[in-house]
């Protein structure tokens, strides 16, 4: 889905540490809001899912008293349901137990049906009935290297997953293990970190353990993948064999959000940190940089945005959605969300206040805007 | 035949049809452990509130038994007396 019309409209999901809103928009500017969905449950991850003719909001729960679980709803939040027998759970004899769920990924338009979690501990997960029910990607879990991935400060976990378009190459990465690539679809994984340092290991460039904190698919070219790392913006052109630097010409390599265009080649964005060690915008500033050439150049954005920020984005706290032009949206550690329709040019603060932002999700859905309820 | 009762927080109610006490019949001691299990069996999603899918009771859901908790007893296999109550609370925890 590329472009609005007037049966078109907006819908932006914010997962905070104690619980979800939801908003709706014709024109991405006035947003109506509902929530909080979940109260006193955080909300690390969310998928929307518009294939099938329907919207599908998808989101990974996880009460500090009751679990995780996953949760579903088709009427834009007025009610959801979680699958009686738990849509994500280790079988029997792997004697793990699901901690959080940091990761729903809708697969592509022309596998309707499939989506991929990723969860702590270290594991992937893949549905093939929208989210109700998700098996354990044994190939991964029995990975020879298991014992020695790590944890980074959030805990060890699986948190992003990339399949490019023909279903056979999967990239996941997770915090600390680096990138693990997958050229059978998922069945067997190998680890794919060369030129990625790990500044913080006896050795830094291992062959794997590198913390790397997101990953996105460049839209129109095959192959190729941004990463934001700890310390370091990687880019790979051809499905994560060698990755170089893209670092240069940003104010910080830290950081945790990569995003990139739904449609136009070489368009990503980042959200600099200063350092591991100054977890804040440079300068106390905050500004995305959007890069249009694969990262040979960045452009600083910051209209908008406030004059003096603290807070940290986390890595799957920003989203976009497939308008055109397309619009970029993040959320703070300090509760406040920007949107912008136009690409991250210009900012408007669209929530304030609200508890730590973990996940922004944003899409574009069939039909008028809707008044969501307050369930949950 | 004697009852054992399973006292519900409010907030773990809905899940259990509304009901703030499950009980089932049991004419001797059973674990804390088969007690839930008993108690839980037709609500499958109370059953994960309480418990991961390796059985393990979750880190801040506390149970009570003659008003001590089964941690400091013996945990999943502390012995229930039928006509006993027991009470499910969540510990202070969260920010």
């Amino acid at each position: 889905m590329g472009f609005m019309n007037a049966s078109e409209s907006f819908v932006l999901a914010i997962g905070t540490k104690k619980g979800l809103w939801l908003a709706t928009s014709q024109d991405r500017k006035q947003w109506s809001f509902s929530g909080p969905h979940f109260l006193m449950s955080e909300v690390p991850s969310i998928g929307i899912d518009t294939r099938d003719g329907r919207t599908r909001i998808m989101v990974g729960v996880r009460s500090e008293h009751w679990g995780p679980y996953v949760a579903h709803s088709d009427d834009l939040g007025a009610s959801w349901t979680e699958p009686e027998q738990g849509a994500i759970k280790f079988p029997e004899g792997t004697d793990a137990a699901v901690e959080r769920i940091w990761q729903i990924y809708p697969d592509a338009e022309s596998r309707p049906g499939v989506v991929w979690a990723g969860a702590e501990p270290i594991s992937v997960w893949k549905s093939t009935d929208g989210g109700e029910h998700f098996e354990l990607n044994r190939g991964l879990w029995d990975h020879p290297h298991r014992s020695e991935w790590g944890a980074g400060y959030g805990g060890a976990a699986a948190h992003s997953i990339v399949v490019n378009p023909s279903g056979d190459k999967v990239h996941v990465a997770m915090s600390t293990g680096g990138v693990y690539r997958s050229l059978d679809g998922g069945t067997s994984w190998e680890p794919r970190n060369k030129g990625i340092s790990a500044y913080f290991m006896p050795d830094p460039n291992p062959e794997f353990g590198q913390c790397v904190h997101k990953i996105a698919a460049d839209a129109a070219v095959e192959g190729r993948l941004y990463a934001q790392n700890h310390h370091g913006v990687y880019r790979t052109d051809d499905n994560a064999e060698n990755w170089e630097s893209i670092a240069e010409g940003l104010p910080a390599d830290f950081g945790f959000v990569m995003l990139t265009h739904p449609r136009r080649a070489g368009t990503a964005w980042v959200v600099p940190l200063k350092a591991d060690g100054e977890r804040i915008p440079p300068d106390g500033k905050l500004a995305v940089h959007r890069t249009d050439d694969a990262g040979s150049t960045w452009k600083r954005l910051d209209s908008g945005l406030p004059q003096s920020e603290f807070n940290a984005v986390l890595r799957d706290a920003a989203s976009v959605d497939s308008a055109e032009p397309a619009g970029v949206y993040f959320g703070t550690r300090g509760g406040a969300v920007y949107a912008s329709a136009d690409e991250g040019e210009t900012f408007a603060e669209v929530a304030s206040h609200l508890p730590d932002v973990l996940c922004v999700r944003a899409a574009v859905v069939a039909g008028a805007p809707v008044a969501a309820g307050t369930g949950a | 035949m004697a009852e054992i009762s399973v006292v519900l927080p409010s907030v773990l109610q809905p899940l259990a049809g509304g009901q703030s006490v499950l009980t089932t019949p049991a004419d001797g001691a059973v674990t804390v452990g088969r007690l839930l299990d008993s108690v839980t069996g037709t609500y499958p999603v109370l059953a994960r509130r309480l418990r991961d899918e390796t059985g393990a009771l979750r880190r801040y859901v506390n149970i009570y038994v003659n008003g001590e908790e089964v941690r400091r007893l013996r945990g999943l296999e502390t012995e229930v007396s039928a006509g006993q109550e027991v009470l499910i609370i969540q510990s202070v925890a969260g920010g």
